[in-house]
């Protein structure tokens, strides 16, 4: 990466953006007589008349209906207590997080899920700081084995990229499964783990990069070649 | 307010050689502690603070917790050998005051209602003091806040003024601060020009309060475009 990189326009909080007579204030933005203006440091992006920023940090918020990635804290009376990644904890009730008739008098919830255990768990409510999670949805389940990688949460998109292109990329070069949460944690098992997680760093560090999934291809048959 | 037989404006120019409206040299650096989720590193001449930015995160104890909003923590602490002599360690009634005029400072600028039930701190430390401490800490706040990713109404501007041998002046240096006649420290956003925190400390008359703020309002550009390039930088 020896030549120039070409990086996006970046905006900072405070900057005027847009004008509310011709741009619509989207996520990111603020207004304050008729200026758009960015909230974040970060990427600004324009959709039809919508005009938002994408920060380039931050922590991560929960929005419903997000597949994320938890690791399991506690088990209560009647669920269990989750670590979403964001300033808040979610809940798996029972009978979201099973799908059987539980006697809870008889069975112990820690047959299901166990302290330190990791879920790819749907968010299906959030209201001030409370997180309401489900396992109910098809692709929902317990992740056995496996590694976990944190990444900054509003970089998910770019680590899927366009319709999966980025990620499928990754998959298909070093032969591994690999999930990723909106909530920026990503879990990942098979062979080439460590080149998975050196591109998937690569893309955290590197987002604002214009070019990034040519890149990352480079960067991914590179290291194919060295191993032969 | 100390005397001093030494006079600090010689042919209009002040102990380092700076004109009464000249700024120290500058330096600011953005995402400085990886582990933080932002961070930032800010010097003027000698003076030299650190800012962490930890959060939003889960508030312990929970009594503490707002319903409708973030709360927002500022610890300022000056390090042992910031200063000549030896600085005993840990909060003292200084440090206490600081780290509340801060907070003030810096909370108008974020929108702590995104984030319920949760803290954001902001730990500053001073590891060289030189006067104007306080501002130094509050720019490198507003730099670490912004590389954390915290949605911000703007960037937070401070600095310093003063009068000196019935000279009024701006960023004062160690020496000035000690032997200033009076030393007022500004914040403030800098697209709308709110002032978020005025201190005055000594004797100075009501349109000399006026003028110095004026001159802050201005100078303060300097730094708010130095603070820019900082954040910039930090992806490049």
């Amino acid at each position: 990466m020896t030549e120039k990189e070409k990086i996006r326009e970046i905006v900072l909080p405070g900057e005027i953006i847009g004008n509310t007579k011709t741009e619509k204030s989207g996520h990111g933005t603020f207004i304050r007589d008729q200026n758009i203006i960015s909230k974040f440091l970060g990427i600004p992006k324009k959709n039809k008349d919508y005009i938002s920023v994408i920060p380039l940090s931050g922590v991560y918020t929960p929005k419903r209906h997000d597949k994320i990635i938890g690791i399991v804290i506690s088990v209560e009376k009647s669920g269990w207590i989750v670590n979403t990644n964001s300033p808040w904890k979610g809940f798996l009730s029972l009978s979201e997080g099973v799908r059987d008739f539980i006697d809870i008098r008889k069975v112990s919830l820690k047959r299901f899920f166990d302290v330190g255990d990791i879920i790819y768990t749907e968010i299906v409510d959030v209201r001030n700081g409370d997180i309401q999670l489900s396992m109910k949805s098809p692709s929902s389940r317990k992740l056995e084995d496996g590694v976990l990688v944190k990444i900054t949460p509003s970089k998910v998109p770019r680590v899927i990229g366009k319709e999966g292109s980025m990620i499928n990329s990754i998959k298909e070069k070093t032969k591994t499964i690999i999930r990723v949460g909106q909530n920026g944690v990503i879990w990942l098992t098979g062979q080439d783990i460590e080149k998975a997680i050196d591109a998937i760093k690569m893309i955290d560090e590197k987002s604002h990069i214009f070019g990034l999934t040519d890149k990352i291809n480079i960067f991914l048959s590179d290291l194919n070649d060295e191993n032969r | 307010m100390m005397k001093t037989d030494e006079k600090l404006i010689i042919n209009g120019k002040r102990l380092d050689g700076r004109k009464p409206m000249d700024i120290r040299e500058i330096e600011m650096k953005v995402g400085v502690i990886p582990n933080a989720n932002g961070s930032a590193y800010v010097r003027f001449g000698k003076t030299t603070a650190f800012a962490a930015v930890y959060g939003p995160r889960e508030l312990i104890p929970k009594h503490l917790q707002e319903p409708d909003k973030a709360i927002l923590r500022c610890y300022y602490n000056m390090a042992p050998f910031s200063v000549s002599d030896r600085k005993r360690p840990g909060p003292d009634r200084r440090a206490v005051e600081i780290s509340k005029v801060t907070k003030l400072a810096i909370e108008p600028a974020l929108f702590l209602e995104e984030f319920p039930e949760t803290t954001i701190d902001v730990y500053i430390d001073i590891i060289q003091a030189d006067g104007s401490t306080r501002v130094t800490g509050i720019n490198a706040a507003s730099l670490a806040l912004a590389d954390a990713g915290i949605p911000m109404r703007d960037l937070i501007v401070a600095l310093s003024g003063g009068k000196i041998d019935d000279t009024l002046i701006i960023d004062l240096c160690g020496k000035e601060d000690n032997y200033s006649e009076a030393d007022i420290p500004i914040a403030f956003l800098p697209n709308t020009k709110e002032i978020t925190l005025l201190q005055m400390d000594g004797r100075i008359t009501p349109q000399e309060v006026k003028d110095t703020i004026r001159n802050i309002l201005k100078a303060g550009e300097q730094v708010y475009k130095k603070q820019k390039e900082a954040l910039k930088n930090r992806y490049k």
